[in-house]
């Protein structure tokens, strides 16, 4: 999608002579200030700020309950559904606040796309019908258009040569690593500019898992990822840049190879060798 | 060792006591259905579908007699009745799952309990005021009403209940790719939960095909075929909960014979639309 990017980057790390010149000629896709999420009257996440770069990988680590999946879900207005819970703070995507007053979340949500902790096809869809859904539902009835972005999709997804043959089988026959990527293709179909995962590895077997590791590695081409992972190997394996959340904040945001090599927090080092979390 | 044949022991008895308590859940139906069918089968004929009561005296006299008006008038009533209540049942269900956070919500949930509660006769009496009152007569209409009453809560929380069936992730999915909520509701969640939606309203329906008190003063009774369409739903029309009532207290043995006849029609009108239902949500449900 043809956003221009306006904003430049701010050098957010002026310890390091060596990474601001890494970070220097990266764009920033997405950024959140001073992002609190309230459930009632506990904080989810507290003042968060965290640069996210554009056709990167961001990696959220973090021990359980430390508020990586409510962050996550902020980015995309997913918490709008839940009673009782308040976002304070601002989310810029290409600079624009998406929850200023005005936005339409729908719309926020196109350009922002979501894959879970399980695999989540349509249970009354086909194939065919789960990677389109996002169009097909919004009114493009052209079927060259759907047939393309089907074979696009799942291509992406590197699901097409394992299931073209049978796209109008129900979604949920698949495999679960199948249905994960399915899961995926259906988020790449509407074209969005982020896609953000929720541990979309936690319920696979090692072979899908690497397999989905691979994938993040060719989408990073296109689009900018966030993911968040319990597993540290992953984190360092897939992402470019690592944020480490603790108690709803962030304790310590690096790129992967600085952070898992030399780690500035002692909470980070401790996190990450395993002597907690 | 012996403690181990002494559960073996307790679980044969157990199994023996589930056994002998479905038995004794299923012997009334049994019992109901036979007995039925046993009385009433002499009075199936081909006269009983082509035929209408008519007078007594037309029984009396030998003359053929049937119930042809009284199938029809159920047919009529009752389709009248989902009408009425399917789009504000599949509503109100919809909304208590699909909306958990409204305001509303446990006020309509008390409200509906409260009206599956109540009698059915009262509800006959709300339409008679509702609807017999202002029209100045009986008909298909206010009894299709009153039955709506009586299938109105029950399509409400078994939509509500299949609905919440469906986990939320799915939902979340749905909103996750752009899609609005009222879009994710109609082509994702319903679809998915249609067999749990058709079970309901087949429920709702059977309760209502059976109630014969709120057509009493609703819909009340015809001997007589009507000579117009229309006459189906603004007059007053037959049923056969209420025409099987009206024939077993009246005082000729040839009518009695008749009330097992609309009896063994009305077991099996029920059965039937069960029937039916189940084979047609069966196919291409995955």
């Amino acid at each position: 999608m043809g956003y221009p990017i306006t904003q430049k980057v701010e050098n957010n790390f002026p310890q390091s002579g060596v990474r601001s010149k890494i970070i220097d000629h990266m764009t920033l896709r997405l950024e959140t200030k001073k992002l609190s999420v309230i459930y009632g009257t506990i904080y989810g996440i507290k003042d968060v700020s965290l640069p996210i770069y554009d056709k990167k990988v961001t990696a959220l680590i973090g021990p359980s309950g430390c508020g990586k999946t409510t962050f996550l879900r902020s980015l995309n207005r997913m918490h709008d559904l839940t009673r009782n819970t308040l976002i304070k703070g601002n989310v810029y995507l290409n600079g624009e606040d998406i929850y200023a007053p005005k936005v339409d979340p729908v719309m926020v949500r196109r350009r922002l796309g979501m894959v879970f902790q399980k695999p989540t096809p349509f249970p009354t869809m086909s194939v065919y019908d789960n990677v389109i859904a996002g169009l097909k539902l919004v009114g493009i009835k052209n079927k060259l258009i759907l047939d393309e972005a089907v074979e696009k999709s799942l291509r992406h997804a590197a699901l097409w040569d394992e299931v073209k043959d049978r796209l109008s089988s129900p979604g949920g026959s698949l495999s679960g690593g199948q249905q994960q990527r399915l899961s995926i293709a259906r988020a790449l179909a509407v074209e969005p500019e982020v896609l953000l995962m929720d541990e979309p590895t936690s319920s696979l077997d090692p072979q899908s898992t690497s397999r989905i590791e691979e994938l993040i590695d060719t989408l990073k081409k296109k689009v900018t990822i966030v993911i968040v992972t319990h597993n540290m190997q992953q984190a360092a394996r897939v992402s470019d840049f690592t944020a480490f959340f603790y108690l709803g904040s962030i304790v310590e945001h690096n790129t992967t190879s600085k952070m898992f090599t030399v780690p500035e927090n002692k909470r980070t080092e401790d996190y990450m060798t395993g002597k907690f979390g | 060792m012996k403690s181990l044949k002494k559960r073996y022991l307790r679980d044969n008895l157990m199994k023996v006591f589930l056994v002998g308590n479905t038995i004794v859940v299923l012997t009334p139906l049994i019992i109901i259905l036979l007995y039925v069918f046993i009385q009433g089968i002499g009075a199936i004929n081909i006269d009983l579908f082509t035929q209408e009561l008519g007078s007594p005296s037309r029984a009396m006299t030998g003359r053929p007699t049937g119930l042809v008006h009284t199938i029809i008038g159920t047919f009529v009533v009752d389709i009248l009745a989902l009408i009425i209540a399917v789009p504000f049942g599949l509503g109100a269900g919809i909304m208590l799952s699909e909306y958990p956070d409204n305001k509303l919500n446990p006020i309509m949930r008390v409200m509906n309990d409260t009206l599956n509660g109540m009698p059915a006769v009262l509800k006959g009496l709300l339409a008679w005021a509702l609807v017999v009152k202002p029209m100045g007569s009986f008909s298909g209409l206010s009894g299709g009403v009153a039955l709506a009453f009586v299938m109105l809560p029950i399509i409400a929380r078994s939509t509500e209940s299949s609905l919440m069936n469906i986990p939320w992730s799915i939902r979340e999915a749905g909103l996750a790719i752009g899609l609005p909520r009222w879009r994710v509701i109609m082509s994702i969640v319903i679809p998915a939960s249609k067999s749990g939606l058709a079970t309901g309203l087949l429920i709702a329906f059977a309760r209502a095909a059976g109630e014969a008190a709120p057509l009493m003063f609703t819909s009340f009774g015809n001997n007589y075929k009507s000579s117009t369409l229309i006459g189906w739903i603004m007059g007053p029309v037959d049923t056969l909960p209420q025409r099987l009532y009206s024939l077993a207290i009246s005082p000729y043995a040839q009518w009695h014979q008749l009330g097992w006849a609309a009896g063994i029609l009305l077991l099996s009108f029920v059965i039937l639309s069960f029937i039916i239902v189940r084979i047609v949500i069966r196919e291409k449900n995955y």
